[in-house]
């Protein structure tokens, strides 16, 4: 037995800031003291709340120490660990209160948070099989094996009315049922795993993958009987070396307890799981270019029908799903479809993570039930705008999403509502912007994104969202006309309408929600020639005020020499010089400069 | 998408490479699906995928050239160019990019004097626009190598290159 516990988050996050030195760094002050009978240091996945990283938790307190550097290590060790102090200063603040230290859960970050899919990450040692098991892990596996058939568990999935976590939502248990019944004499068929995050700013599936990897596992052997296949495929992307380390040594752990392989608890069914990189395509998240892809081809979506479901990977039946989405499974077996379908919205059901990002306080990933407010997520969970700037804008569902304007905050999240305000739920990233991001500028963005990730197969995507980048474009650059809007109105709803998969479907929709609520924004930019955020660097010029006291400053951090004047007298902008670097802006001390 | 440059750049891979790639191949090629794993595997033997490995490959495989030239040159992490010794990468995820990362990946541009997927002449640098890495909290992130640096601004650029331009 140990009397104290240290968890240190060895996520993608916390281990960018370091971690992985100071639990080295931990480990070899804690021998030094000698405590190593004593203490045991443990690292987990990600706990969530990725702004104050690195992370560490000291248990029996639960003392939340945010933001460890290395050098902190040996006082954390001698005073706490060996005398008992609590080493205050490194205490994240919203846990400190009058009477001693608070829980995590009654943090703001934590307190409306209710975690299913990510209810391991940052508990468990998640190289370790053994501490998955003791949490009922591999539980629900054996329960499906040894008590269910097939029908049954597709019966209990259908019913607790999970739906598709990769954005879409198409209902699990109804995919799972087609892949079973559809071929009935198929000699083989597959279970297959999306971990291609592709959505830039989305990292839940990461999560999940580094910190609960056996999950993941668990979830497609329950799929793999309850369809009929022996093999599964997990699609990681290849940035992801941590997640991509993790899952393997789980693979081969779970392959040496039985729980992978021949006759799995001794019920005669056999099932087998293999990984494959990804290589940086995002086409390659839609389910028919990442079978294309598994088979060692170039990841160009095929149409559809025929579905998965019936003429899959390698042609066989086979059902594919997103790892947030496999994350649910053992917990819905084991807790039952009522526990799962009691939580959420009428049609939405469950707990969504959520990859906050952008403009907030509190980076990290936060999962709540269905129908929470973008507002809750945005002021209470995620502590809202940093510097007092006003919100302009929540982005979800990436580059197939929209942006959700300030009169939306209070829509309860599900779905179906998402779709109503013009953006999709996605993979889950929500990046918040403030009144410093152009909204044209953000539209153009995500263009260029999908633009440059459009395989390239189907016209209406290759061709259509070019011209539409080229409009943008020409807007941004000042010279866009307001008939340019119809026109792309016009073109937006083609290429949704003709293109063959979701990439292009949905391409145009950042364009379209902007369109929707921003549309001041886009004539901003048309007929004042003028960006309002001043990010359109065309359409920005830059003043000197009355106030500037002629220090020189900014003449002299000038990279082009477009400032003159004398000392003590205002300065001047050649604005024919300007490149409107915003060095001035940076320099000078007197807030005498602006962007018009 | 949409690169197709041949590297100019001399191919100087080694007999002991070759034979390396060649028993992996081997070893895989009754996989299903063994193309892009073994591809994979030439880029971690010879840090990219210069049209001589790719013969190699298709030979290996008996398969067309021309597939697995699609292959390399449909999927971003192929590199048909050698990257620099320190490989410099700047997210434009989005959650970088509204706080600012294009403006640290212009400065980065500029001080290196070369654009996005290109080397520098000495071969010391190389730079390019990632995909979201993952670590939004440290937004906006510049990676050099494995070494990551976050919560950056345009600033803190020449600071960082010059450290590995000592090194």
């Amino acid at each position: 037995m140990y009397r104290s516990h240290v968890l240190i988050c060895g996520g993608t996050g916390c281990s960018s800031s370091g971690s992985a030195k100071i639990l080295s760094e931990m480990e070899s002050e804690i021998k030094k003291q000698g405590l190593e009978n004593e203490v045991k240091v443990v690292q987990t996945g990600c706990f969530g709340l990725c702004a104050l990283g690195p992370i560490m938790i000291v248990y029996p307190e639960g003392c939340f120490y945010s933001r460890v550097t290395v050098e902190d290590v040996p006082e954390i060790v001698s005073e706490h660990l060996l005398k008992g102090r609590v080493v205050t200063r490194l205490l994240y603040q919203e846990t400190v209160s009058d009477d001693g230290i608070k829980s995590l859960n009654e943090t703001n970050f934590y307190k409306k948070q209710h975690r299913v899919a990510l209810r391991n990450c940052g508990v468990i040692n998640p190289e370790n099989i053994e501490e998955y098991i003791a949490v009922d892990g591999y539980a629900a596996l054996g329960k499906v094996l040894t008590e269910m058939t097939p029908d049954e568990v597709i019966d209990v999935i259908l019913k607790s009315g999970l739906r598709g976590r990769g954005g879409a939502g198409f209902p699990t248990g109804k995919k799972w049922q087609l892949a079973r019944n559809l071929v009935p004499d198929a000699d083989q068929k597959y279970v297959c795993c999306n971990a291609d995050e592709g959505d830039p700013g989305a990292f839940m599936d990461r999560s999940v993958l580094e910190g609960d990897p056996h999950a993941l596992i668990e979830a497609m052997a329950i799929a793999g009987y309850a369809i009929g296949a022996t093999q599964g495929f997990v699609y990681v992307r290849a940035e992801y070396p941590i997640a991509v380390k993790r899952l393997r040594i789980a693979i081969e752990q779970a392959r040496e307890y039985g729980l992978l392989g021949k006759n799995i608890f001794d019920s005669g069914f056999d099932f087998d799981m293999d990984i494959r990189l990804g290589a940086g395509a995002f086409v390659c998240g839609e389910e028919t270019a990442l079978m294309t892809s598994i088979e060692g081809h170039r990841g160009e979506p095929r149409p559809r029908p025929p579905f998965p479901a019936e003429k899959g990977l390698f042609g066989k039946p086979s059902v594919l799903n997103n790892v947030e989405t496999y994350a649910n499974i053992p917990q819905i077996i084991l807790k039952g479809a009522d526990w799962f379908s009691s939580m959420g919205t009428e049609k939405s059901k469950g707990t969504k993570v959520f990859a906050l990002g952008g403009k907030i306080v509190n980076t990290g990933l936060v999962e709540v039930p269905m129908g929470t407010t973008l507002r809750e997520i945005i002021e209470d969970i995620g502590g809202g705008i940093p510097n007092g700037k006003k919100f302009k804008a929540a982005q979800t569902g990436g580059p197939s999403g929209g942006c959700i304007p300030a009169q939306h905050l209070d829509t309860p999240i599900d779905y179906d509502n998402l779709i109503a305000i013009g953006s999709m739920m996605g993979s889950g990233g929500l990046i918040v912007m403030d009144e410093d991001n152009c909204m044209v500028d953000i539209a153009k963005f995500f263009l260029e994104f999908t633009v440059d990730e459009s395989c390239g197969k189907c016209t209406p995507c290759r061709i259509g969202n070019k011209r539409l980048l080229e409009l943008l474009n020409k807007i941004t650059s000042g010279n866009g006309t307001l008939e340019d809007l119809d026109k792309m109105e016009e073109l937006c709803y083609y290429i949704k309408e003709n293109s063959l998969c979701g990439l292009g479907q949905t391409a145009p929709n950042p364009v379209l929600s902007t369109l929707r609520y921003f549309r001041d924004e886009y004539v901003a930019h048309i007929v004042d020639k003028r960006c309002p955020a001043g990010v359109c660097k065309k359409l920005v010029t830059f003043e000197i005020l009355d106030t500037c006291k002629g220090c020189t400053k900014c003449a002299r951090n000038c990279p082009v020499n477009a400032i003159t004047g004398k000392v003590k007298e205002k300065h001047v902008i050649d604005t024919a010089k300007c490149i409107k670097c915003g060095a001035c802006i940076d320099n000078c001390n007197f807030n005498a400069i602006i962007k018009k | 998408m949409g690169k197709s440059t041949i590297s100019k750049i001399p191919f100087k891979g080694t007999a002991e490479q070759e034979q390396k790639l060649r028993e992996f191949i081997a070893a895989n090629k009754d996989v299903q699906g063994a193309l892009m794993p073994i591809m994979q595997e030439a880029q971690e033997i010879y840090g990219y995928l210069p049209i001589e490995v790719q013969k190699i490959i298709a030979e290996g495989l008996n398969i067309p050239l021309e597939e697995v030239y699609g292959v390399a040159t449909f999927y971003a992490q192929f590199n048909l160019n050698p990257k620099g010794q320190y490989k410099i990468g700047v997210c434009l995820g989005t959650a970088c990019y509204v706080k600012g990362s294009q403006d640290v990946f212009d400065k980065a541009c500029s001080v290196l004097g070369i654009s996005n997927g290109d080397v520098t002449e000495d071969g010391k640098f190389s730079i390019e626009a990632t995909r979201c890495i993952g670590c939004c909290g440290l937004a906006p992130v510049l990676t050099v190598n494995d070494d990551v640096y976050g919560r950056l601004t345009a600033d803190d650029v020449p600071g960082i290159i010059e450290k590995y331009q000592k090194m």
